[in-house]
């Protein structure tokens, strides 16, 4: 299937159907195997399935890549209150598409793994919470479900198997914040999207008051893979921290853009000449972020020794975040590009912090400012200490995410910043080179 | 006794309650750990940032409101670290604060202006044009400056937690963020409004009966008890050029915790009011008024008294008058030849209760001192508007004394067949014309005294405003009749009067100033232990929030 570009590099697990439209059709998904895996978990019991899970090393695709089976054994093994399933599917970390494909193209395969992972923590109720913004998304999602109910494999009794499990899908409203965990259990029960104080941690006060583990999309939807193949199949891709694949949400200058399912630990360098098929009109590459505009921006050479997987990328001063590589090629201006990303944060804050609230508008004015040509470089000294204090003094790590494009940008490209100072000129529009 | 847990704070070691939070165990060691969002009567979001410190171990500095102590924990409030921190979160406060101290009503007593020049940056780098916001009306008594607002939601908590009417919401994100009402539905006829200005730590939000006044710095503070109803919240009465210029809540966790209700608080103008009597009058036989000095005045009223032959008494107290002048009243109607004390105290329809913290209404009874008037076995009477009820004292042809009810609601031959009318008030009466001598009093707001609220609990106040002209606290008038009358040393200060009181009356069992302090005690409880200074209403909050 030609979707939008491939690659025979690509390690095909959660991704096989993507541009298939019959995936999404329970019929086909059933006989092409699915929901195998959950029958397979019925029969081994909640623990089992968490120690497959934990064998296979698979970790957190939503970002913070924490391990999947340690997260789920959080959970009490007494069960006195009901636990909760949520599915993180607020997808919203810009430069990030890679759950909304694993919704459009293959709903059935979440579910079976939201089903997986409910018997897994032993949780009667599944929330998946998907990003309003995703009508289409949304819309399959709600007819998927719907079927699984129809055919027996959600609700009462599934298939025969005398667990309940009951699954309900909650549209958001629009807000980055609301993909935090804690944030997305506030907005689910109706009050403000706002982060939690933690502890207590989800695993023993949740959505509702009650325990809950919060799972992404795409972390859900190997679980099915694992459960089928064994922990051991699952290690045969990525390396022994990072084992799998991963999808890679490629955007930017390069000539094919697109979700590529490669092996953890693949090089960047790789990703972008040969998948990618290199740089837009033979351009030089400038600056990389490789996880979503949260992270620390890198430069081009950075970029060479850098692979993809969750330690590699804090060994070149960044993070593995989500997989979103943006490429920049060297027509970017960097200072542009930050501000930009700091805007979206400035307003997407939800305001409860004041170091995140005061300091993310305040830095977006101040990056403006040097965009227009009046900044000063004291201006960036201010931008480098202010910044620092949004660093871990907050209740999630919005602040942080601003705090990161901002600093390593001035680092890496201060040269970016000081032609607009001492230009005293506009940046002007976005170049077309 | 829950268990205690050892730790260090700023190299002192420290014992406190397992679950005490790291800021109330730093209280102990005489630190103050600045904070916006934390109070202790509310729940604690641990969102404004400011009360970091390092804690040994822990990979970021930590919200000391929130953090609750372990065993052998090291906690530094003033290192570096968490000084840096909180002096880099105190310059996010300064980006969009107006900075108009000059003319904001907070200025003097604000968190702002205190914690920044304690720990903030002594040049701001902001040179960003400020976000503007305005003024709204937020209903009530409260108004509300948006763009000094430090976003520490105490008022929503307050009034989702305490007063429980969600009145108050944050609107929109980010630093967009302002507190609002929910379209026109203001603060409006809410009850406990007002303590949403105390709890504000700026000047953000402000009362409109006190906006421009005064300046904080100016103000005379003086502990004392509401006299608007029989619940006794412990108050502070503000005062500047001896008027009495607003009210405000004193914490005591046995009465009033940190609140009270917005009828007590905007109830103080009358201790303002002027046109007192300000000497004694004496009636001549041909029916003029003459002011003497007290000396001639008590002299004549002695002299009267012992001509009668009908001496005995028909008293009209006041609910609103302290123990010491009931107490005196009593022993001057005992020495006068006995009789019968009554008093009329008006009665509101349902108490109004604060939801959060249910021990504190507004209660049925309007006075101060209903329960104590009660103790000393002085006769309710009259209607629930506090009229009628006096039949049997107005045409009573002895003695008749009135001590502090205004009468007037009574005709002006009232007590005019009396032998002898002792009028005791702060204000001239028309009911007061037959009386042979009026005497001018202080009001509670003027004296040294006491209070018994509904529960028993003896609670004392102090003098805020200075007496006009002569007027004299009515225990020390009566107190010097009855050493007149029985030849015994009467009391010359309101502690001697009380512990007299508390020796003559079992019920209150021999308390004493010393015993009352300034939180007060429960009558007939002394020696036992009393109150429960424990778990304060926020704890439970946080318990239940889970």
């Amino acid at each position: 299937m030609a979707y939008p570009f491939v690659s025979d590099r690509e390690v095909r697990v959660v991704s096989t159907h993507f541009g298939d439209p019959l995936q999404r059709r329970i019929d086909t998904y059933v006989e092409r195997g699915g929901y195998g895996a959950l029958k397979k978990a019925f029969g081994m019991g909640p623990t089992d399935v968490v120690d497959v899970v934990k064998s296979s090393g698979l970790r957190g695709r939503g970002g913070a890549g924490f391990p999947t089976g340690l997260k789920w054994s959080f959970m009490p093994k007494e069960q006195t209150k009901p636990h909760y399933l949520l599915c993180n599917a607020d997808e919203s970390e810009p430069g990030t598409f890679k759950d909304r494909e694993l919704i459009r193209w293959d709903p059935h395969q979440l579910i079976e793994g939201c089903l997986i992972g409910a018997f897994a923590i032993r949780a009667s109720h599944i929330y998946i919470y998907c990003r309003g913004e995703f009508f289409e998304a949304n819309q399959v999602l709600a007819r998927a479900v719907e079927d699984a109910y129809a055919k027996g494999y959600a609700g009462k009794n599934i298939m025969g198997s005398g667990n309940d499990i009951d699954i309900t899908v909650h549209q958001g409203a629009g807000a980055y914040i609301c993909g935090e965990e804690t944030g997305l259990m506030n907005s689910l029960e109706g009050k403000r999207g706002q982060p939690r104080v933690k502890p207590p941690f989800p695993a023993a006060v949740g959505a509702f008051g009650m325990p809950s583990t919060i799972n992404n999309v795409e972390t859900l939807c190997a679980v099915p893979h694992i459960v089928s193949n064994g922990g051991e199949w699952y290690r045969q891709w990525g390396s022994e921290k990072s084992p799998g694949t991963k999808l890679f949400c490629v955007s930017g200058h390069v000539r094919k853009p697109g979700n590529y399912e490669l092996p953890l630990g693949f090089p960047l360098s790789e990703l972008i000449e040969d998948v990618c098929g290199g740089m837009r009109d033979g351009n030089a590459l400038k600056a990389v972020i490789p996880g979503g505009s949260s992270v620390p921006i890198i430069n081009a050479e950075e970029v060479a020794r850098c692979n993809l997987d969750y330690e590699g990328c804090v060994a070149v001063g960044t993070m593995l975040g989500c997989a979103s590589v943006i490429v920049m090629d060297d027509t970017t201006n960097i200072v542009k590009q930050v501000r930009r990303m700091v805007d979206f944060y400035a307003h997407e804050s939800c305001g409860q912090c004041t170091p995140c609230r005061e300091g993310s508008a305040w830095t977006a004015q101040i990056m403006r400012r040097i965009e227009d040509g009046k900044g000063t470089a004291a201006d960036l000294d201010t931008l480098m200490e202010m910044t620092q204090e949004m660093v871990g003094t907050t209740i999630c790590v919005l602040s942080d995410s601003v705090a990161a494009p901002v600093q390593s940008a001035i680092e890496k490209f201060r040269p970016d910043f000081m032609a607009l100072i001492e230009a005293n000129e506009p940046a002007g529009v976005a170049y077309h080179g | 006794m829950a268990e205690l847990v050892k730790l260090t704070i700023d190299g002192h070691e420290v014992s406190v309650p397992k679950g005490t939070t790291i800021l109330e165990a730093a209280k102990q060691i005489d630190t103050l750990v600045p904070h916006y969002c934390y109070h202790p009567g509310l729940s604690s979001p641990a969102m404004c940032r400011l009360c970091l410190v390092e804690v040994e171990g822990a990979p970021k500095p930590l919200p000391s409101c929130v953090t609750t102590v372990t065993e052998g924990q090291v906690v530094k409030t003033q290192s570096e670290e968490a000084l840096g921190h909180r002096k880099g979160v105190l310059e996010f406060y300064l980006v969009n604060h107006p900075l108009d101290c000059p003319i904001c009503d907070m200025s003097g007593e604000c968190d702002l202006q205190d914690y920044v020049h304690l720990e903030g940056r002594k040049h701001g780098r902001g040179i960003e044009p400020k976000r503007v916001f305005g003024r709204d009306d937020f209903g009530g008594d409260v108004l509300f400056y948006g763009d000094r607002c430090v976003m520490c939601t105490r008022c929503v908590r307050f009034m989702n937690e305490v007063e429980q009417d969600e009145c108050l919401t944050v609107v929109e994100r980010g630093n967009r963020s302002v507190i609002d009402t929910f379209f026109d539905e203001g603060l409006e006829g809410t009850h406990w409004h007002g303590n949403v200005v105390d709890i504000c730590p700026v000047g953000a939000l402000v009362s409109k009966d006190f906006l421009y006044k005064a300046r904080a710095w100016d103000l005379d503070h003086t502990p004392s008890v509401c006299a608007s109803c029989s619940q006794g919240c412990n108050v502070l009465l503000h005062t500047r050029d001896n008027l009495v210029h607003r009210v405000k809540p004193r914490e005591n966790l046995d009465v009033n915790a940190w609140w009270m209700c917005d009828h007590g608080r905007l109830d103080y103008e009358w201790m303002n009011v002027g046109d007192r009597l300000e000497a004694p009058l004496v009636r001549g036989n041909e029916g003029t008024r003459t002011a003497k000095s007290w000396k001639d005045a008590l002299a004549d009223l002695l002299e009267r008294a012992s001509a009668l032959d009908d001496k005995s008494v028909r008293a009209v107290a006041s609910a609103r008058a302290s123990n010491e002048d009931l107490g005196a009243l009593a022993e001057l109607v005992g020495a006068f030849g006995g009789g019968e004390t009554v008093f009329r105290s008006p009665r509101a329809e349902e108490e109004i209760v604060l939801k959060g913290f249910p021990t504190l209404a507004r209660r049925t009874d309007l006075a101060p001192n209903v329960k104590g008037a009660g103790l000393l076995g002085m006769k309710r009477v009259g209607a629930d508007d506090a009229t009628g009820g006096l039949e049997s004292v107005a045409g009573h042809s002895g003695i008749v004394v009135v001590l502090g009810d205004a009468l007037a609601d009574q005709p002006e031959d009232f007590g005019s067949k009396a032998g002898l009318y002792i009028y005791l008030g702060t204000h001239d009466s028309a009911a007061a014309q037959a009386a042979h001598v009026v005497l001018p009093i202080t009001t509670h707001a003027e004296q040294e005294g006491t209070f018994t609220n509904h529960e028993g609990r003896v609670q004392r106040f102090w003098p805020a405003l200075e007496a006009p002209g002569m007027a004299r606290p009515a225990w020390l008038i009566l107190g010097a009749l009855d050493a007149e009358l029985t030849g015994e040393a009467g009391p010359q200060t309101a502690a001697e009067a009380f512990a007299e009181l508390s020796e003559a009356i079992p019920a209150l069992g021999g308390l004493t100033y010393e015993d009352l302090g300034t939180r007060g005690a429960v009558a007939g409880t002394k020696g036992a232990v009393v109150g429960t200074q424990g778990a304060p209403a926020g704890a439970a909050a946080q318990a239940a929030r889970g």
